[in-house]
């Protein structure tokens, strides 16, 4: 019966943005593959990227009606079960994982592989959500704070060693869905002092004058604004934090970050120039965005897309085709169709009936927005390279289906809705 | 409110994106030219340059191939450099400064590495070629002379720099431009139009197609040939006539414009600039600041014209009525035109009339001649203006529009000068009467010279001097067509022109002439200073002489002058009258002038000017004593001649 009802209730506008991405996705990631073959192309040819890529979406049709057809409270009932799952899954890498280019990420069975951490993401966001649906949890309390962490912060211990930071940067977007369920605000706003601070330690190479810094901060408030309580004591430990914060920076960064890492910030901080070398990666791909201008240079028809000069260009650095071949005005559309679909998923949060699919659906607007902001932040040259994909753009299956599966039990929960009581 | 955190949150970064974006793509225009030149690799066909013939269709230039070895410095991969410089025959040092120039130029666009390798150097570099990534070679066209004279009329084949590539995008680096002569003047037409071919190439630079299909790309056009005017004969005679003194030639067929021969001495053998020598050749020939054989003395050496002025200031005088036939003045071996300044004349004195005065070069007379015509209006200044007008419409004091690069205005004064030299002072025809002998203010060239007695040859008129006579396939400038007529009635030149084929009968030129050809001319002495260690020395004068000839119906008008050769008769004179012969009878009769001509040097006149050093340069470029001895032996094979006692006489 309630099957039936679900091509009423369902949200089509997604659906069709999902769409379309996916299509526009093929398209751009035809475009950087097709260089490296002949002439003669077929769009099955399943030995290529194109074709893989191509088989991977058509596989995305069962999973979606699977989602879909499953009844909506299984999700709510087997969170922790699916949870617990993805955990093992993720401890199952170190016995039975396969390294590809030094990560240990994938379980290989024949040439296919699979990748965890790519289902992981949907797995702990009906974590969090079943969590946080208990009436009982106040995230006032710190005891509740320690319990939701350690929620986040499993499947982060697991990913960190592989090592794949880039997916481990992702759960940290869980903390702005603790903040919309009522997780107070300072931890946000010390997560964001502290990137500020970091930033600045990094580009002034200098922990005195971020001290100085703050000193002026401090005094300002002291005899002017007072945003925050004029207490000597309190400014006094705010100082000594910042202090200690600003040079374990400049140690870890000089002594415990290897040399890549640190080339990968001083780029971003215009201190290393070697095009070369470190360089190259982001230099390659901000001329491919570069000289497309504004309406591109038409599909299959950018040099650098052709040439093979970005490195990557298939998987995370797949938004360069568009920037070539589409254009300024091929962007918009991207960017849009992206802030849309976020968007869309957090109106769609905001109108749950439960909390648990409410938690859910910020958890996927979340982690769909981080991969979009880090992954195009990073291809324009303003955020670190780190392997983050464009969601329904990169190139691989588990990507896109760890993707497709967690919108679609969102959009499964929101559908079921008028079901709810 | 903390529900919007997260809208609002992708709003924001949406949009930094997007202006990221917007900066990127539409505001910052470099990433295109990165982009091309990460993926577009353009290939260049050099079509060969047109080829050089003289007016009687004997080839003087051709073409030979040659290669450069071109350089990426970004696409260089770690490679054999004993082998490397072994093949090329380069020192280590040569190497890692090469490649270092080629990187600081640009490390992405080809910098020429070594340039101009012979066929065999080639074949052997070809063969290892794969070996050396981020090398290739472009195949180019060199000149290839026939001949080993008119390196000054042909000018040189070199690489273009880099302000010329700034300026005109046709040319890239490593790119060859004509210099100098007709290489520089007819560079568009001689060197044709280069093939393009843009290539999409990968990153790890293997071609994988051509760009846009093709859309861009063009075809080489091959250089047309060009014919000149100048006879390869006498050019070759008149520079071997040249040997060992400076000075310049100019001869000009007068009812053409055509230039037949354009002499300057010292000059080279324009094959000295062809070939990997050709840089350590140039460096030399550029830095002889004395002889200057890069310096066309016939187009840019500016002289007080001398006695051959007169001509122009009897033809001015008759023209304003100031004098006529049978007007003469008294010379008393001189002529007193200031308290205390007295300026000597070498004529045989008495009442000297028109033709004697010509003939006989008579100072006293121009100069009464001249005083008259500047004093015939109240306002000396009108009548300098009109002078000089007169002047100007023989093509003097302004460049003359001829198709060779370089030039010299020459001077003609005019009264603005002269109120402000005079400013405050009374000035009048006896203040500024040098000018009437060609010794004050005005200043000419050779080629000015020799147009002018072009002018006198067509009894007032002439062509625009030119050297192009044909290119293949198209006219000629129509500028080089259109005849200028002089302020001077025609009636006025016979009188003059009558006397100066007495200059050759019984006057300062008397002995000079040449059997069977009726010759016009007149001699010249310039005298001239120069600063030698910071003082003011006067040095030997310059020897002139300007002729035409036949006298009716003229083919040929000369201006030839020799640095420090003494005076008119001496050098120039012998020197006309052989170039006049040989371009005439194509034999020469005075063999007594050519012997002296050939063998003569002026060296230790010159020596005066150096402190002593490189006298024996490459540029003389033939071993001179040992030629002129063999070309006396022919000719005294040839024919025996009575060898005819010369007599010259000064002006």
């Amino acid at each position: 019966m309630k099957n039936q009802g679900i091509s009423q209730n369902i949200d089509w506008i997604s659906i069709i943005i999902f769409a379309v991405l996916v299509i526009m996705g093929w398209l751009n990631i035809y475009s950087s593959s097709l260089s490296s073959v002949g002439e003669d192309v077929s769009i099955f040819d399943f030995t290529q990227i194109y074709g893989k890529q191509l088989l991977f979406i058509m596989f995305t049709i069962p999973l979606i009606f699977i989602v879909l057809f499953v009844e909506a409270k299984f999700y709510e009932k087997f969170a922790i079960i699916i949870f617990a799952i993805s955990l093992l899954s993720l401890i199952g890498l170190f016995l039975f994982g396969k390294t590809i280019a030094g990560q240990r990420c994938w379980y290989a069975i024949g040439s296919f592989t699979l990748q965890p951490s790519e289902f992981a993401k949907a797995a702990t966001s009906l974590a969090l959500a079943k969590y946080l649906s208990d009436v009982q949890i106040n995230l006032k309390e710190v005891n509740r704070q320690i319990q939701v962490l350690i929620i986040i912060f499993l499947p982060v211990m697991l990913i960190l060693p592989q090592p794949d930071p880039g997916s481990a940067l992702i759960y940290s977007v869980f903390f702005i869905v603790l903040f919309r369920e009522g997780m107070p605000g300072w931890y946000l706003l010390t997560g964001f002092i502290a990137i500020i601070l970091f930033v600045l330690t990094l580009a002034t190479n200098n922990p005195f004058i971020v001290i100085a810094i703050t000193v002026v901060v401090l005094a300002i408030n002291y005899f002017r604004s007072r945003l925050v309580d004029r207490n000597i004591i309190a400014s006094a430990i705010l100082l000594v934090m910042v202090s200690a914060f600003s040079f374990s920076v400049s140690y870890v960064f000089d002594n415990v970050f290897k040399q890549h890492h640190r080339d990968r910030f001083n780029i971003l901080l215009g201190k290393e120039v070697d095009m070369k070398g470190v360089g190259y990666n982001t230099n390659q791909s901000e001329i491919a965005i570069g000289s497309g201008g504004l309406f591109g240079k038409g599909f299959l028809e950018g040099t650098q897309t052709k040439g093979g000069f970005v490195p990557e260009q298939h998987t995370d650095y797949i938004f360069t085709t568009v920037g070539e071949e589409w254009g300024f005005l091929g962007c918009i559309i991207v960017i849009g169709l992206f802030v849309g679909l976020i968007l869309r998923i957090v109106y769609l949060a905001e109108r749950q009936k439960t909390k648990f699919s409410r938690v859910y659906g910020y958890c996927v607007a979340g982690i769909l927005f981080i991969h979009f902001f880090v992954n195009i932040a990073m291809v324009v040259g303003v955020f670190p390279t780190i392997g983050v994909p464009l969601p329904f753009f990169s190139y691989g299956g588990s990507g896109l289906w760890g993707f497709t599966i967690l919108l679609f039990i969102f959009l499964k929960m929101d559908a079921n809705k008028v079901n709810e009581w | 409110m903390r529900k919007v955190l997260l809208p609002a949150l992708v709003i924001i970064t949406a949009s930094l994106l997007l202006i990221r974006l917007f900066y990127l793509q539409v505001i910052d225009d470099s990433f295109k030219l990165q982009s091309d030149n990460n993926a577009i690799k353009i290939n260049y066909t050099y079509p060969e340059r047109g080829y050089i013939y003289d007016r009687t269709g004997k080839l003087l230039v051709a073409n030979q191939p040659s290669y450069d070895i071109m350089v990426i410095p970004r696409d260089v991969k770690k490679l054999d450099t004993v082998q490397f410089c072994k093949l090329l025959n380069i020192t280590k040092e040569d190497f890692i400064k090469k490649i270092a120039k080629a990187r600081v130029y640009s490390p992405l666009l080809p910098s020429v590495f070594l340039s101009q390798l012979n066929k065999v150097e080639y074949a052997g570099f070809q063969e290892k070629l794969r070996r050396f990534e981020g090398f290739y070679i472009q195949k180019r066209s060199l000149r290839d002379y026939q001949v080993n004279y008119g390196a000054n009329v042909f000018g040189f084949i070199t690489q273009v720099n880099e302000k010329t590539i700034e300026k005109n995008p046709y040319y890239k680096g490593g790119d060859l431009i004509g210099k100098q002569g007709v290489e520089e003047s007819y560079e568009d037409i001689l060197r044709g139009q280069k093939g393009v071919k843009y290539i999409l190439r990968d990153k790890f630079n293997r071609e994988i197609g051509s760009y846009k299909s093709g859309k861009y790309d063009t075809i080489s056009k091959q250089g047309q040939d060009v014919t000149l005017t100048i006879d390869a004969e006498l050019q070759k005679y008149g520079e071997e006539l040249m040997i060992n003194k400076r000075g310049g030639i100019v001869a000009i067929e007068p009812n053409t414009g055509e230039i037949l021969a354009l002499v300057t001495a010292p000059s080279y053998d324009p094959s000295i600039l062809v070939g990997r020598q050709r840089s350590a050749n140039y460096t030399k020939l550029y830095k002889d600041s004395i002889a200057k054989p890069l310096y066309d003395r016939g187009l840019l050496a500016e002289y007080p014209p001398g006695s051959p002025f007169k001509i122009l200031t009897g033809l001015i005088s008759l023209q304003e009525g100031v004098i006529n036939d049978s007007i003469g003045f008294n010379c008393r071996h001189g002529f007193s035109y200031a308290r205390g300044r007295f300026m000597r004349c070498h004529c045989s004195g008495g009442r000297v009339q028109l033709h004697r005065a010509i003939y006989q070069s008579c100072n006293t007379y121009f100069s009464s001649a001249y005083i008259k015509l500047i004093n015939k209006y109240q306002d000396h200044g009108y009548a300098v203006d009109v002078w000089a007008k007169h002047l100007k419409s023989f093509g003097l004091g302004d460049f003359m529009g001829y198709d060779l690069p370089t030039g010299r205005k020459g001077k003609i004064p005019t009264s603005k000068l002269y109120n402000k030299t005079y400013a405050g002072w009374k000035w009048d025809g006896k203040t500024i009467v040098s000018n009437a002998i060609g010794q004050g203010e005005v200043l000419m060239t050779p080629i000015q010279l020799a147009n002018f007695m072009a002018t006198i040859a067509n009894r007032g008129y002439f062509y625009t001097p030119h050297i192009i006579k044909k290119i293949e396939g198209t006219t000629i400038d129509k500028r080089f067509t259109t005849k200028h007529t002089t302020t001077i009635d025609r009636k006025y030149f016979d009188p003059i022109v009558s006397g100066m084929f007495d200059v050759y009968n019984r006057g300062t030129a008397a002995g000079l002439g040449a059997v069977g050809i009726e010759m016009c001319g007149k001699t010249g002495t310039a005298e001239n200073f120069a600063k030698i260690n910071g003082k003011r020395v006067k040095l030997q004068d310059h020897s002139i002489f300007v002729a035409f000839a036949p006298k009716d119906n003229p083919k040929i008008a000369i201006a030839v002058f020799v640095e420090n050769g003494y005076w008119g008769a001496r050098w120039a004179g012998p020197i006309t009258t052989l170039m006049i012969e040989k371009y005439l009878n194509n034999k020469i009769t005075r063999i007594d002038f050519e012997k002296r001509m050939l063998t003569g040097s002026l060296k230790s006149q010159y020596d005066k000017l150096l402190p002593q050093k490189q006298q024996d340069s490459i540029f003389r470029k033939r071993d001179s004593i040992e030629f002129a001895k063999k070309r006396i032996d022919s000719i005294a094979k040839q024919k025996k001649a009575t060898i005819k006692k010369d007599s010259t006489k000064t002006n």
